[in-house]
């Protein structure tokens, strides 16, 4: 059987602060990734992130993964690409297999940095090749550099709808609308206002009401949604696309943390069904963190920070840190954090982070 | 089609120096890249027909959580062309239904 | 109220005055002068820390709208490139007699060439006129943010805040 100290399950940006972290407090440290390239969603980010100085505002995303590969490898930390974690065991057992072959991993702590998924969106038609989340289309024209398809539906109007429309008209296709089923755009202005100058239109209270081709998308209908969320009849519009993207919301990717019989509650403003955690990012299992998107959705920049307050919590219940070392670092991150909970965007995230932090209160003492 | 030049990305790196064969249909392949991309990059984008009305099914999620890409690549079925790389020769078919495992 | 950008992405005149990011008409026609387009609230300060005239401020909490004073700021440009967003342009309505000249962050392929004519959209894609390309910088410390300034007829200043190049559209 495999050991480690610390085992990170997931190479996005809270699994590689959580591995940078934890490996420079002297943790032996594994850091296990499904796709066989680390970085998550921070390698499809190419645009220039949002927040302060300290989040790394200004910055690509891109830029910023390129620097956390580089310390991964100088802390020598143990990475394991292409590798699934099946499944957990006893809450600090892993299977973990590569290439075929599995093994068991034993690890004092376990950090699940498992991210989301993207939300399916059925409507006639959906199940056509060039129907595909957007962040598939992300990851096909920033990682893998191929377009979808040239004539792209956009459905979902929110910052991953947006940030990808932006994203394809840089890779060179065409984006022919931007759909909302919302009376208004859920994502920045600053996002809609760079595609609306660059002659996409937004169609808010639309939605899609069928996709036809005969083996793959060949055109959409879309059609206008009253406050109901009803399709008016009369309202269809034909659009001639190759390719629709959905892009209307994620969901946090849990398997493990359910295997694990962690204790969950449904946070809406957080994308579902979330683990339940401390301010030490602790599940109701003693041993096992959660981080950034499984543990509720929000974006990289507080993932990372996430990542960090997991890693220092676990190194610190290991003896790595003191707790007054282990103290000063998690409020120094609660506090670069704090700015993205705030304002008309951040505040519903907090509120849920709260009521999280609240549920899990119920449980101390009885896990 | 494949994005040779980006503003952000600049000029893509790898070249189509390998071929797959795809239903007997041999395509270019940039090593390392993964099967759909390949297969989108020369336009195809049925990927397998499902076992109950043969519907076309392809790319959907693109990280392999959905299984919507899956084809049967060198014999073995219900490989996830997604986040399978390519490999020079490899055998690729439209897998239709649950595929065979061709020992 | 009709349109507005929370609903189309496009800012509407009046949503636009409202802004403390946009200088007043008066400091316009006195020469090149940003224009910080930034119109909610999100979590986002590069741009303060950019201006070494101290001529922007969004201050704490971070998610504040970016004020812009007028009277520091002396158009030289360098905020275009910080703003994530690519909310911020240079205007210069006294450019010629009868030129005004717009700022814009470009993040496409083809690059505009100096000298070339392109076509000039509004806030809605929309083309509005036509437009001469009369710089276009791309440092690399400008992180692959190029800024492109072209003149336009005098009284499209304030409108014009995009660019398409003529005949085909990208690639």
């Amino acid at each position: 059987m495999l050991t480690t100290d610390v085992a990170v399950v997931g190479a996005g940006p809270a699994g590689l602060l959580a591995a940078v972290d934890a490996a420079k407090a002297g943790a032996k440290t594994m850091l296990i990734n499904e796709y066989i390239e680390p970085g998550g969603q921070l390698t499809k980010q190419i645009h220039k992130f949002f927040g302060s100085e300290e989040h790394k505002a200004g910055i690509r995303g891109i830029d910023i993964a390129a620097k956390l590969f580089k310390e991964i490898d100088e802390l020598k930390v143990d990475k394991r690409m292409a590798t699934v974690v099946w499944s957990i065991f006893h809450s600090n057992i892993l299977g973990i297999a590569h290439d075929g072959k599995s093994e068991m991993l034993r690890a004092h702590k376990i950090i699940l940095a498992t991210g989301a998924s993207e939300n399916a969106f059925a409507f006639p038609g959906w199940t056509l090749p060039g129907v595909m989340g957007a962040g598939a289309a992300q990851t096909l024209i920033n990682l893998q550099r191929v377009l979808p398809g040239q004539r792209v539906l956009m459905v979902g109007a929110g910052n991953v709808g947006l940030i990808v429309a932006y994203q394809l008209l840089q890779a060179g296709a065409e984006v022919v609308a931007v759909l909302d089923a919302l009376p208004y755009i859920g994502g920045y202005s600053v996002h809609s206002a760079k595609i609306a100058r660059d002659g996409v239109p937004i169609w808010t209270s639309h939605t899609v009401k069928k996709a036809h081709g005969r083996e793959s998308v060949e055109g959409a209908t879309v059609v206008k949604v009253d406050k109901q969320w009803e399709l008016i009849p009369g309202t269809e519009r034909e659009l001639e696309v190759d390719t629709i993207c959905i892009a209307v919301g994620l969901t946090p990717l849990t398997e493990l943390a359910w295997l694990a019989k962690c204790k969950f509650t449904w946070v809406p403003a957080l994308g579902g069904y979330v683990p339940l955690y401390d301010d030490k990012m602790e599940t109701t299992v003693k041993g096992l963190y959660v981080a950034g998107d499984c543990a509720g959705i929000e974006e990289a920049s507080t993932a990372m920070e996430e990542g960090r307050i997991a890693a220092i919590s676990a190194v610190e219940s290991l003896g790595l840190i003191t707790q007054q070392r282990a103290y000063a670092l998690r409020a120094a991150a609660y506090e670069r954090v704090k700015e993205f909970r705030i304002g008309p965007f951040g505040e519903m995230r907090d509120q849920g982070k709260r009521f999280i932090w609240r549920e899990r209160e119920k449980y101390e003492g009885r896990v | 089609m494949r994005i040779e030049d980006h503003p952000i990305l600049g000029p893509a790196k790898g070249e189509a120096t390998i071929e797959i064969e795809v239903d007997g249909r041999k395509i270019p392949a940039v090593p390392g890249e993964m099967i759909s991309s390949a297969l989108i990059a020369a336009g195809i984008k049925v990927f397998r027909r499902t076992h109950g009305k043969g519907e076309a099914r392809g790319y959907f999620c693109g990280i392999g959580q959905c299984t919507d890409c899956m084809m049967t690549v060198d014999n073995m079925p219900s490989i996830r062309t997604c986040i399978t790389p390519v490999k020079d020769g490899m055998k690729i078919k439209t897998q239709s239904g649950h595929g065979k495992w061709e020992v | 109220m009709k349109g507005g950008f929370k609903s189309t992405g496009i800012l509407t005149a009046e949503e636009l005055r409202g802004l403390p990011g946009i200088p007043s008409e008066k400091r316009a026609a006195e020469g090149t002068v940003a224009v910080i387009e930034c119109a909610e609230e999100f979590p986002c300060d590069p741009c303060e820390s950019s201006c070494v005239h101290g001529a922007i401020i969004v201050g704490r909490p971070i998610t504040n709208l970016p004020h812009l004073k007028e009277d520091l700021c002396i158009g030289c440009g360098e905020c275009i490139v910080e703003c994530p967003g690519l909310a911020i342009f240079m205007m210069d309505l006294i450019y010629s007699e009868n030129e005004a000249t717009v700022s814009i962050p470009y993040e496409f392929l083809p690059l505009p060439r100096v000298g070339e004519k392109v076509e000039a959209v509004d806030r809605s894609g929309t083309v509005i006129t036509t437009g001469r390309v009369i710089d276009v910088k791309n440092l690399p410390s400008q992180d692959r943010t190029a800024v492109v300034t072209i003149a336009v007829p005098k009284e499209f200043g304030w409108d014009v805040r995009g660019l398409q190049l003529k005949g085909e559209k990208d690639l």
